[in-house]
């Protein structure tokens, strides 16, 4: 009989078992097929790219939960918060001698008095000041201030220095020399000296009919604004067209001209592109540096009038009874060593997330 | 002959170089040349590192401005006014693919951003259309529009910079070393599909490298530079066949042919010394302190191209 011959399989063989695999299984693969097994990860646009990678990163991701966490308490605090930063506290009319320098979280004896009567008393829950003023709505509007004054500084160096830095490292040549021998000028001014004078000045000088929006965020304040806006911007400048000759270099410049894209739109939409990762981290950081700034004015006493706080101020205002009352200066100073740092992660964050040629 | 596309008259390029505190003296990086590009046609400009073709290509485009001579493109000179006009009939390959694309722009901005520059299409869909068009014709997948440029090999990139070249539909490319930043098998690649694109576009190049080989197989003429100077200029074949200034002679011999018994049997012509210092021309004949045949005369006078027969012209005393 014609008998197919059987072959019994070595248990141990590594040889295929055709007989498992049906014609099908040899077919070629179909066009669709095909495609699945493109290995190309989905594209996706370049911010949504960027904030993806930012949000990958744990330490850039915990900065940016606690600059909104600060955000919304210097927000919503004093709706919260029965106590007005100047308010000296009372009792019910009467003035509270007793709630001179309390520790966190305690009473005044005319306040325990109080709650005994059956009232009920917000906490303090960084305790008062030497003047019985509420410690934590203190800190929470100096950090309102110095958040502030941060921002709109950190903003207005950006936008003039960019502006004054990009012109001159696109230009070259003679305007570069002359403009940048501007900034060495403006560099090699003691910065500390012109800003007490300038302040001092500007504080004489401007006057705001009362009731604008000038006039309610005060002099000394718009003064701050100015004298950031006339000195600091120089480094940043210098910064961006460092980045821009190195970059302005590259053969994708000259492929635009070649197109036959004007200046402007070789600035815009090639060359700033290009050092935006340097523009975010300088920009992060100058506002930590504004920060201190306002800080040293606030300590001269040119900076935030008083009763005005800022974290600054508080600080300096804490080093007096540093010996009995510590946590006067732990908290403003806490504050302050934590939007700084939180701004540098973010600062780093944005720049790996945003920066294709650090891409892994 | 063809109509007569590009006509290049002495064209010079000088670079001031400081020299001391205050002094300069002129780098002569092209100096006093002139040609002519038909239309449809290929011009290939050899010559070793540093001869000045890269300058050349640039000055014709005007992404240098020339000190001397003019540029005369479909019977119109070109000026300072009329650039960005002519920019749209007249574009550039660049040499190296990684950085003549920018890192933070899409492919599909890359390409358009010529089409944006010159306002060439009405709307969105128009301008997406046309770039998925361009993007078919060097050969990249539509879904390859969102990318970035660092996401692609290199011959991808210079695909790219290609469509980009071709998004005005220009009548004349300066492909300034195309391949040279390649892998010699993407190179072929390339080098075809700058062929197919001439017979489908008719567009005419002046196709820059210093690759023998490469130039005689996509050019129609084929020009020799040496030390911003065009020693000769010839037809391709001719030029192969029959090279007459001492340099092409010594640049030929230097060509590898996959031959053992011819290459066994012919004789190479090493040349001696290095190429002088643009700064320090040697008198007369730029290419008198290398050359065999060298004569008082080379040293001095100039030799100016001469029409040698059938279109060939050579710039040397001797031969």
């Amino acid at each position: 009989m014609d008998k197919e011959p059987s072959f019994k399989k070595n248990p141990l063989s590594l040889q295929i078992d055709l007989s498992k695999f049906s014609q099908e299984s040899f077919a070629p693969a179909t066009e669709e097929e095909k495609r699945q097994q493109d290995v190309m990860g989905e594209s996706t646009t370049f911010f949504k790219d960027g904030m993806r990678k930012l949000f990958r990163n744990p330490l850039a991701v915990m900065s940016i939960i606690f600059i909104c966490l600060i955000l919304l308490v210097i927000i919503f605090a004093p709706m919260v918060v029965p106590y007005k930063y100047e308010e000296i506290l009372s009792v019910e009319g009467r003035r509270d001698k007793g709630a001179k320098n309390l520790a966190p979280f305690t009473y005044s004896e005319l306040e325990q008095k109080y709650i005994e009567n059956g009232g009920t008393r917000f906490p303090h829950i960084f305790g008062t000041d030497e003047m019985c003023r509420d410690y934590f709505i203190r800190v929470v509007y100096g950090t309102r201030v110095s958040f502030f004054i941060g921002l709109f500084a950190a903003i207005i160096v950006l936008i003039i220095g960019m502006l004054y830095g990009s012109i001159s490292g696109y230009l070259g040549g003679k305007v570069d020399l002359i403009m940048m021998r501007i900034v060495d000028i403006i560099y090699s001014l003691p910065d500390m000296l012109m800003i007490i004078l300038l302040s001092v000045v500007l504080q004489e000088t401007l006057q705001f009919p009362s009731g604008t929006f000038l006039a309610r965020l005060g002099t000394s304040m718009v003064s701050l604004f100015i004298v950031f806006g006339l000195l600091y911007w120089v480094g940043m400048a210098r910064l961006i067209r460092g980045q821009i000759l190195s970059i302005k270099e590259n053969e994708y410049i000259l492929a635009a001209r070649s197109i036959g894209a004007k200046p402007g739109r070789i600035i815009r939409k090639h060359i700033l592109p290009n050092c935006l990762s340097v523009i975010i981290i300088s920009t992060a950081l100058q506002i930590p540096s504004a920060i201190f700034t306002e800080s040293f004015l606030s300590f001269v006493g040119i900076g935030v009038k008083a009763p005005m706080p800022s974290l600054g101020s508080l600080a300096n205002a804490a080093r007096e009874g540093l010996q009995s009352y510590p946590y006067k200066l732990v908290f403003p100073a806490v504050m302050i060593c934590l939007i700084v740092l939180s701004l540098n992660l973010l600062g780093d964050g944005l720049r790996d997330a945003f920066d294709p040629k650090l891409k892994r | 002959m063809s109509e007569t596309l590009v006509e290049v008259r002495n064209l010079k390029q000088y670079f001031p170089v400081k020299v001391g505190f205050v002094k300069t003296i002129p780098l002569k990086a092209v100096d006093d040349i002139s040609f002519t590009i038909g239309k449809g046609e290929t011009l290939g400009l050899v010559g070793e590192s540093g001869c000045g073709k890269t300058t050349a290509g640039r000055s014709i485009l005007r992404l240098y401005k020339p000190t001397g001579g003019e540029v005369i493109f479909d019977g119109e000179l070109i000026t300072d006014s009329n650039i960005t006009r002519m920019r749209k009939k007249m574009q550039m390959v660049f040499q190296d693919p990684y950085s003549s694309l920018d890192p933070r722009m899409t492919v599909e901005d890359i390409i358009g951003e010529p089409l944006d520059v010159h306002k060439l299409c009405a709307n969105r869909k128009e301008r997406r259309e046309r770039i998925l068009e361009l993007m078919e014709i060097v050969g990249l997948n539509a879904e390859h529009a969102t990318r970035y440029a660092h996401e692609f090999s290199g011959g991808q990139r210079q695909r790219i910079g290609i469509a980009r070249a071709l998004a005005v539909r220009p009548e004349f490319i300066v492909c300034d070393e195309p391949v040279s930043a390649l892998d010699v098998s993407i190179q072929a690649q390339v080098i075809n599909m700058f062929e197919e694109l001439q017979d489908k576009l008719g567009v005419a190049y002046l196709f820059i490298a210093h690759d023998l080989l490469v130039v005689h197989h996509i050019s129609k003429r084929i020009a020799v530079m040496y030390l911003g100077k065009i020693v000769e200029i010839a037809d391709a074949d001719e030029l192969n066949g029959h090279p007459i200034h001492p340099y092409t002679e010594s640049l030929l011999s230097a060509v590898p042919i996959p031959d053992p018994d011819v290459t066994r049997a012919r004789k190479r012509i090493i040349l001696e010394g290095d190429v002088p210092s643009p700064l320090k021309r040697p008198s007369g004949c730029p290419f008198r302190t290398r050359c065999r045949y060298a004569t008082e005369q080379c040293a001095e006078e100039c030799p100016t191209l001469t029409d040698r027969g059938g279109g060939h012209e050579v710039a040397c005393w001797v031969k």
